[in-house]
C-alpha cells in the first residue's frame, strides 16, 4: 500500500480540472466514472471491495484460478470493455480508485462535498476525498422476510449463494431450494444447479399471469423476455421443478437445515389449507427483492422518492454537485445501472464545465433507462410479497437477528404499547438498533407493523470510531 | 364520522408528559383519554436520552419540581415488574471539573443545592477514579449527585402508558387535535379529531414542542419554541460508564439563552449496552437535516472525557427538539384565561426527569385538590401576549 492512498485525496489533482468522486465501483458507479474522465475531469473512484465490480460484477479471487461464469456471458463483455477503460484511465492518470475504502458519511461543506471513508478492513484509519461532485452509486441490498426456521444454519440469501457462487465458487449446500420472489431467482437457481447442485424446487410466490396485465411493457422489452427464456430454458435444462403462487413457509431442522415446507397460494396469496408438501434439502436461498441503498444521499439531504433517491433526467438530486446513479435511485438491475451512470458521468462533465449537457449526448442511454425502469416498474408490482405473509411469522420467529428480537416483542409493541411505525418498534423492542442497523429487519417490521417501508435515517452509512468522528477533516491523529 | 367520547379530561400527546399525567389522572379516579397525532413517543420523547436529574438545577422552582419527581420515579419503580421494564437505574450522576477554577464554581452550585434538599457529595481528584475507573487523568474533581436516575424515554413512556390503561385511561393513537371545544362562555369542553369529538371539561395539553399550537387552538398563546440536539449512540459495550458524567459547563449552557451552538459532553453508559453521548443545543426551528460538526463535537468533548472512547464506534446518531420556553420553566397547570385548558409542556430538555412530578401536579388540580408544589412559577399566561404588529 502506498502512501498517497492516505490522508486527503484531491480529485483536481496536478491539473485544474474540477474533480468528481463517484462512490461505488459497480456497474453504475463504472459507467459514471469512464463517461466523466472521457471528457477530461479528474475523478476519484471509492469503493469498499478490493476489486472494481460491484456485487454485479462479483469474481472469483485471482487464486482461485476459475474460468468465466458462462451463464453470464453476455454481460461478461461489457465487463471486460468496463474494466479495461478503467484500466486506460487508471493509466492515463485520469482516475484515481481506491479500494478498500468504506464511505461513512458525505458532507457538504461550502459547496465542496467532502466523503469521508474508512480503510479497509479494519475501518479505523481515515481517508477524506474533496470533490466538486460526487455520483452515489452506492447500489442496493436484498430484502428477506422472516418465517419460522429461517434463522437456521444454511438458509442464505439468494443473492448472497449468488455471491458465493460468482465470489468464491462455493455452493452454500448439496440440495437447495430457491424461494421467495424477484427476477434474482430464477438466475440463482439456474446459476447453483450449474456449479452441480441439485435445485429441488424453485418456489416463486408471485403469479407470473399478473404480468398479463404489463403485456404491453413485456413487449417492449423482447431482450427481457429473451433473458427470461434462456433461464427458463436452463431451469428446464437442469430439471429444476418451478412452483409458481407458492411460498416456503417454514423451514425444518435442528442444528442446520434438513427440509422446508413449501405450500400453494390461493388468489389472495394466501396458504390453501392441506397444500402443504415438505422437501428435503441442506440450503434454501431466499430472497424477496432488493432495497436501495440511501444512507448517503439521506444525510446529505436529498429528496427520497419512496425509498429510492429522486433524481431529474441528467440524474442529479435536488441537492447541488450531488447526482445518484443506478440501484440507489431505484431497483433495476445492471443495464439500466450502466445507463445511468452513463448519463450522471456526462452531466458532471458538462455541469463543472458550466453548460447544460446536449440531450442528444445521452438520448441512447436515457431510452434505455426509460424502457428498463417501465419494464422494472411492473416487475415490482408483480413481485410483491405474498398476502397473509406477515401473519405466518410465528411468535417465537427471531425478526431481528443482530438483536435476538421475536416477533411475539413487535406484536407487543403495537398491540401494547402503542406504537404504528418502524422507529417506535425499534425504540420500544430494540428491532434494527443492532450491527445491521435494521436493513435487514425494516421490511419485516413495517409488516408486522402493518405499516409501508420507509428508509431509515442512518447518519453513519457504517459505524466510525469516536476518535476519527472527533477529528477535523484533515487533521492528523 | 359521528363517533363521540365523553370522559372527565383528554390528554393531547402520548409522550413521556402526557403518560405521566393520563397515569396520575386515571389512578386520581379520573376517566382520562389519551389522544396523539403519532405513535406513543412519536416527539421528543423517543429522541431523548432519559435523564431523571437534579444535578444540573440550581435551587428554584425546576430544582422543587425535580426533587418531587425524583420520588414519584423511585415510588413507580418500585412497584412490580416497572423498573426492568423501564430500565430505571438509579446510578447517580458525575460532574467533573477540568481546572480550579471550574472545581470552585461547581462546589459553590453544589453547596447551593444541597441547602435545597439535594445530595451532593464532593470528589476529590484522587478519588474520582474509583467512582469511574475510565475517565480521563488530571481533572481537577468533581461532584457527585446520588439521586440522577435514568430510564429507557420510549420504553417508559409506553409503559406508563399501559399503566394507566389499566387504571382507566383509553389511548387514540393517529389522531390529530385539529380543535378544541368549547362553550359559549369560552370554557373547555372536549376536542374534535377527524375520528370524532372527544367531550370532557378539561384539557390537558402534553404536546411538548407543539404545545404552542395546541394553545392556539385553545386561542391562547404560549410561546413553546424548539431547541435542537443530537444524541450519538455508540456500539454496545460492557459496563465502563457508571454514572451519567458531564462537564461542569453543561449547566451554563442548559441554562443559556444563546441560539447559537453550544456542546458539552454528557456521557452515560445504558442497560442496553451502547453508550450515550450528548449534548447540543442549537436554536434552529424544526430543521431535520443532519449535522456532521455537530456531532464532531459530540465526540470530541465526549473522547476528552472518556479517552477509551476513541476506539469505540458510534453506531448511529439521532436528533430531537426540546420544547422550550423563553425563562427555561414549563407551563403546569391551569391557564386562568380559557376554564378548563391545563398545561403540562415546556420542560426543555427535562421533561422525561419532570414528568412524574408535572403528571401529580395536574391530577392535583383537576380534583381540585391542592398541588404539593406552588405553581405560580409554572403559570402558563407569565409570558406577554404578542403584539399585534408581531403577528401571531
Amino acid at each position: 500500500m502506498t502512501d498517497d492512498r492516505r490522508g486527503t485525496v484531491e480529485p483536481r489533482g496536478t491539473t485544474d480540472r474540477p474533480g468528481l468522486a463517484v462512490i461505488g465501483a459497480g456497474p453504475a458507479g463504472l459507467a459514471a466514472a469512464l463517461a466523466a474522465a472521457a471528457r477530461g475531469v479528474q475523478v476519484t473512484l471509492v469503493d469498499a471491495a478490493p476489486e472494481a465490480g460491484g456485487q454485479f460484477y462479483r469474481r472469483p479471487a485471482a487464486g482461485l484460478g476459475a474460468r468465466h461464469p458462462r451463464a453470464l456471458h453476455h454481460q461478461w463483455r461489457t465487463w471486460e470493455r468496463l474494466r479495461d477503460g478503467l484500466a486506460a484511465h487508471i493509466e492515463a492518470g485520469r482516475v484515481t480508485h481506491l479500494t478498500d475504502h468504506h464511505v461513512w458519511c458525505v458532507e457538504r461543506e461550502s459547496g465542496v462535498l467532502v466523503v469521508h471513508a474508512l480503510l479497509g478492513p479494519e475501518q479505523e484509519e481515515p481517508v477524506v476525498v474533496r470533490a466538486d461532485a460526487v455520483v452515489l452509486a452506492t447500489g442496493g441490498y436484498e430484502k428477506v422476510l422472516p418465517f419460522p426456521g429461517w434463522t437456521l444454519p444454511g438458509v442464505v440469501t439468494a443473492g448472497g449463494a449468488q455471491a458465493m457462487l460468482k465470489g468464491g465458487l462455493v455452493l452454500p449446500g448439496r440440495t437447495a431450494v430457491v424461494a421467495g420472489t424477484g427476477p434474482l431467482l430464477m438466475p440463482v437457481a439456474v446459476g447453483l444447479a450449474a456449479a452441480g447442485a441439485k435445485v429441488a424446487a424453485l418456489v416463486e410466490s408471485a403469479d407470473p399471469r399478473a404480468f398479463v396485465r404489463h403485456a404491453r411493457v413485456l413487449a417492449a422489452h423482447p431482450g427481457k423476455v429473451a433473458e427470461g427464456a434462456l433461464y427458463a430454458a436452463g431451469l428446464a435444462r437442469h430439471r429444476i421443478g418451478v412452483h409458481v403462487r407458492h411460498a416456503v413457509v417454514e423451514a425444518h431442522g435442528t442444528d442446520r437445515l434438513e427440509a422446508v415446507t413449501v405450500a400453494a397460494l390461493d388468489t389472495d396469496g394466501r396458504v390453501r389449507d392441506g397444500s402443504e408438501w415438505r422437501v428435503p434439502c441442506d440450503s434454501l436461498a431466499v430472497g424477496h427483492g432488493m432495497l436501495p441503498h440511501t444512507d448517503l444521499a439521506e444525510t446529505l439531504g436529498c429528496r427520497l422518492d419512496g425509498v429510492n433517491v429522486a433524481v431529474d433526467d441528467e440524474q442529479r438530486t435536488d441537492v447541488p454537485g450531488v447526482w445518484a446513479a443506478g440501484e440507489t435511485t431505484g431497483i433495476g438491475g445492471a443495464v439500466l445501472s450502466l445507463a445511468e451512470g452513463r448519463i450522471a458521468g456526462l452531466s458532471v462533465a458538462a455541469r463543472l464545465d458550466s453548460r447544460a449537457p446536449e440531450p442528444s449526448s445521452y438520448a441512447r442511454p436515457a431510452n434505455t433507462r426509460a424502457g428498463l425502469r417501465e419494464f422494472f416498474a411492473a416487475v415490482d408490482n408483480v413481485c410483491t410479497p405474498p398476502a397473509g405473509w406477515a401473519e405466518r411469522i410465528g411468535d417465537d420467529t427471531l425478526v431481528c437477528r443482530c438483536e435476538e428480537v421475536p416477533a411475539s416483542a413487535v406484536r407487543e409493541a403495537v398491540d401494547e404499547l402503542g406504537a404504528g411505525d418502524v422507529r417506535t418498534v425499534k425504540l420500544l423492542t430494540r428491532a434494527g438498533m443492532g450491527w445491521c442497523q435494521g436493513r435487514m429487519c425494516g421490511p419485516a417490521v413495517a409488516g408486522l407493523a402493518g405499516c409501508p417501508t420507509t428508509p431509515s435515517r442512518r447518519p453513519f452509512a457504517r459505524p466510525v470510531p469516536l476518535g476519527v468522528l472527533a477529528r477535523e477533516p484533515g487533521e492528523s491523529p | 364520522m359521528s363517533n363521540s367520547l365523553t370522559c372527565d379530561v383528554v390528554v393531547v400527546g402520548a409522550g413521556m408528559v402526557g403518560a405521566a399525567s393520563a397515569l396520575y389522572a386515571a389512578r386520581a379516579g379520573l376517566s382520562a383519554v389519551l389522544v396523539d397525532r403519532g405513535p406513543v413517543a412519536g416527539g421528543t420523547t423517543g429522541a431523548g436520552e432519559g435523564n431523571l436529574l437534579v444535578s444540573d438545577k440550581e435551587p428554584g422552582p425546576e430544582l422543587d419540581l425535580a426533587l418531587l419527581s425524583g420520588r414519584l420515579w423511585a415510588d413507580l419503580a418500585a412497584e412490580p415488574g416497572v423498573a426492568g421494564s423501564v430500565e430505571y437505574e438509579a446510578k447517580g450522576g458525575l460532574v467533573v471539573a477540568a481546572g480550579p477554577e471550574g472545581l470552585t464554581a461547581l462546589e459553590g452550585f453544589a453547596a447551593a443545592q444541597r441547602s435545597a434538599g439535594v445530595e451532593a457529595e464532593s470528589v476529590a481528584a484522587g478519588q474520582l477514579h474509583d467512582l469511574e475507573p475510565y475517565v480521563a487523568r488530571g481533572l481537577a474533581g468533581g461532584v457527585l449527585y446520588p439521586q440522577d436516575a435514568q430510564v429507557m424515554p420510549t420504553l417508559a413512556a409506553a409503559r406508563l402508558v399501559r399503566l394507566a390503561r389499566t387504571a382507566g385511561a383509553s389511548l387514540r393513537t393517529g389522531w390529530t387535535v385539529t380543535e378544541v371545544l368549547r362553550t359559549a362562555s369560552g370554557a373547555v369542553r372536549g376536542v374534535r379529531t377527524p375520528y370524532g369529538d372527544i367531550h370532557a371539561p378539561a384539557v390537558v395539553n402534553a404536546a411538548g414542542t407543539w404545545g404552542g399550537e395546541l394553545a392556539a387552538l385553545a386561542g391562547v398563546s404560549l410561546p413553546v419554541l424548539p431547541r435542537r440536539g443530537f444524541v450519538l449512540v455508540t456500539e454496545p459495550l460492557p459496563r465502563r460508564v457508571r454514572h451519567k458524567v458531564y462537564a461542569a459547563d453543561y449547566v451554563a449552557d442548559v441554562a443559556s439563552d444563546s441560539a447559537a451552538l453550544q456542546t458539552s459532553p454528557v456521557v452515560e453508559g445504558t442497560a442496553a449496552g451502547p453508550v450515550l453521548i450528548g449534548a447540543s443545543r442549537e436554536r434552529v426551528g424544526f430543521d431535520r437535516s443532519f449535522s456532521l460538526p455537530v456531532t464532531r463535537e459530540l465526540a470530541a468533548g465526549a473522547t476528552r472525557l472518556f479517552p477509551f472512547l476513541a476506539e469505540v464506534r458510534a453506531m448511529r446518531a439521532y436528533l430531537g427538539f426540546r420544547p422550550y420556553l423563553p425563562d427555561h420553566l414549563p407551563a403546569v397547570g391551569p391557564d386562568p384565561r380559557v376554564p378548563g385548558l391545563f398545561h403540562a409542556c415546556g420542560h426543555e430538555g427535562a421533561g422525561i426527569g419532570l414528568a412524574t412530578g408535572t403528571g401529580h401536579l395536574i391530577a392535583q388540580v383537576l380534583t381540585d385538590r391542592t398541588p404539593d408544589l406552588d405553581l405560580a412559577p409554572f403559570r402558563p399566561d407569565r409570558f406577554p401576549d404578542p403584539s399585534p404588529e408581531e403577528g401571531s
